[in-house]
């Protein structure tokens, strides 16, 4: 980034005002961070908005995966639920975090005002993203220690941590989706809208329970199902498909979505 | 194109849809200038604006920021920008949110420098969303001003503030434009233009239907007030040449001349008891109706 030919306005007026001159590379990565810095302050100052997000699958997890299942002794079924609501629980923070309050935002003219700023274009979407990752990395943690101490999931620490990473890193399709809801969305339609999206990738995925016979071939559809079968191999249980195709699946949702996105983004605002 | 305008519009025309929201604007911002673009609603000041910024593009002529495009990157590092209609972060801090904004710019002062000089510091460490409206306004201002921008755009900065924090504002704007800052601020309130501007340009529908100095813009209506307590009546007052309007009141008799001086000598010839008199010229505001009546 060359420095700008503009010299800043000296305001000398009072006492002690000192200049903060800094280098315009690391202009940048201050403006990287302290956006990240302020995006996680504001989450942790909304425990009502992070708090659901990290409760509802977990909730899930107990009530249907190790109360109702219980019983159950069948690992491809005990893996298979436990996979199945930790791969709902990253996509939650990632839909919601970036779509509904994206949305918002860009209602309330937010986002209108960074434009006119001298704010890096890619600040604000990182922050959410790291974010996003954050929120999968807790769910996922939570979900792991649940899983291996009540639900009984055969898994060794290989397989836990193979499990936790890809299943963190599998937010990110889920954000550039959510990107795409909250950058076409009016804020009041974006949160609706979202959860649509997000039970029926959950749904038509088939995390919960699967699908008819005849109705398989949907499963391909869903980047949930993509991931599931990604996280369940990672936890060394039974997935279907190859590897490579549901890699590949992902990759492209995240790219398409977010292309779509950004393009909207820096001429509609 | 001037080579002395930092921002400058020129022929430019908008519209969104059937409306029309710029018709062939032309306008510059000079160098250490407070330019004030007054208007009535929808003429047109607010989509000047975000041209300039590179918000939006003109569907014809051309916007220009420091001679280049607007949309540029770099020129943004020279703008301080505070909108009309933001929502902003409630959880956040004052202090905390002029940080985030310093983050964008290469020399920002530090957070809370800003708050000193902009008088705000009582508001530090409120959250934002805790604050009134007046004090939300108070908050975006020295967001604007905190990366020591070269041009400052403000929209309608003062709406909600109080008669203490308006002044508080007009006197670090004062202060802005000593230091050399260029200032654009659009307002409904023509005292703000008055007290503040070198420069005013009036728009309705969105052309420029006027532009100088607030004293020129004044003397675009050449027309004066003329208060008394009298025992004249105002049907007889009106039938004299020079009087194009009177009425009457609880101050007593109004009288619009365009010659004040000859219709005081006639009160005063023709009611030895007239009482309370006071004569004064037509203020902006005035200025500012018939100049857009004229143009409707």
């Amino acid at each position: 980034m060359s420095t700008t030919s503009l010299t800043p306005t000296r305001l000398t007026p009072s006492k002690d005002w000192t200049r903060t001159d800094a280098p315009t590379g690391n202009l940048l990565w201050r403006a990287y961070l302290t956006e990240a810095k302020y995006e996680s302050i504001r989450m942790l100052r909304s425990p009502a908005f992070g708090a659901p997000l990290i409760a509802l699958p977990v909730v899930f997890y107990l009530f249907f995966g190790v109360l109702i299942a219980g019983g159950v002794k069948d690992p491809k079924v005990i893996t298979g639920l436990f996979s199945g609501f930790a791969v709902m629980g990253v996509m939650g923070p990632a839909m919601f975090g970036f779509g509904a309050v994206l949305a918002l935002e860009r209602d309330q003219g937010l986002l209108r005002l960074k434009r006119a700023l001298p704010m890096p274009p890619a600040a604000n979407l990182l922050a959410r993203m790291l974010m996003a990752l954050l929120f999968g990395a807790i769910i996922t943690s939570v979900m792991v220690a649940c899983g291996l101490s009540l639900g009984h999931v055969p898994m060794d620490a290989g397989h836990s941590l193979r499990f936790a990473l890809i299943t963190i890193a599998g937010s990110v399709p889920f954000c550039g989706i959510g990107l795409f809801v909250g950058t076409v969305m009016k804020g009041q339609a974006a949160p609706a809208v979202a959860n649509v999206v997000y039970l029926a990738m959950a749904y038509l995925g088939g995390l919960w329970f699967p699908l008819p016979k005849g109705a398989q071939w949907i499963l391909q559809l869903s980047p949930a199902f993509h991931l599931n079968q990604l996280s369940l191999a990672a936890a060394g249980a039974a997935s279907l498909g190859s590897p490579m195709v549901h890699v590949a699946v992902l990759v492209a949702v995240t790219l398409v979505f977010t292309v779509l996105a950004v393009r909207r983004l820096a001429r509609v605002g | 194109m001037n080579n002395d305008s930092l921002a400058e519009l020129a022929a430019v025309h908008k519209s969104y849809g059937k409306t029309v929201a710029l018709a062939g604007l032309d306008l510059q911002v000079g160098q250490g200038e407070l330019l004030a673009v007054l208007g009535p609603n929808g003429a047109g000041k607010t989509t000047a604006i975000t041209l300039m910024l590179g918000l939006q593009q003109p569907d014809a002529g051309t916007a220009r920021l420091f001679g280049r495009s607007p949309t540029s990157f770099e020129n943004r590092r020279g703008v301080g920008v505070m909108m009309q209609e933001v929502f902003l972060a409630p959880e956040l801090r004052v202090r905390e949110h002029i940080d985030l904004v310093a983050s964008y710019y290469p020399a920002a002062l530090p957070a809370d420098a800003v708050l000193e000089m902009t008088r705000t510091t009582p508001l530090r460490d409120r959250p934002y969303g805790k604050l009134s409206g007046g004090q939300k306004r108070q908050a975006q201002f020295a967001m604007a001003v905190c990366g020591r921008p070269k041009l400052l755009f403000l929209d309608e900065p003062t709406v909600g503030l109080d008669i203490q924090a308006r002044e508080m504002m007009w006197a670090t704007l004062r202060q802005l434009v000593a230091e050399g800052v260029s200032i654009v601020l659009t307002t409904h309130y023509l005292e703000e233009a008055e007290a503040l501007a070198d420069r005013v340009a009036v728009l309705n529908q969105g052309r420029m239907i006027a532009s100088g100095s607030v004293n020129e813009m004044r003397a675009l209506v050449a027309r004066k007030h003329v208060t008394c307590s009298t025992a004249l009546s105002v049907e007889e007052v009106e039938r004299w040449p020079e009087v194009e309007s009177a009425s009457r009141d609880r101050h007593g008799l109004r009288i619009v001349a365009g010659n004040a001086e000859a219709v005081v000598r006639r009160l005063l010839a023709a009611d030895a008891d007239l009482q309370d008199l006071e004569i004064r010229r037509a203020g902006l505001a005035e200025a500012f109706t018939a100049l857009t009546k004229e143009a409707a």
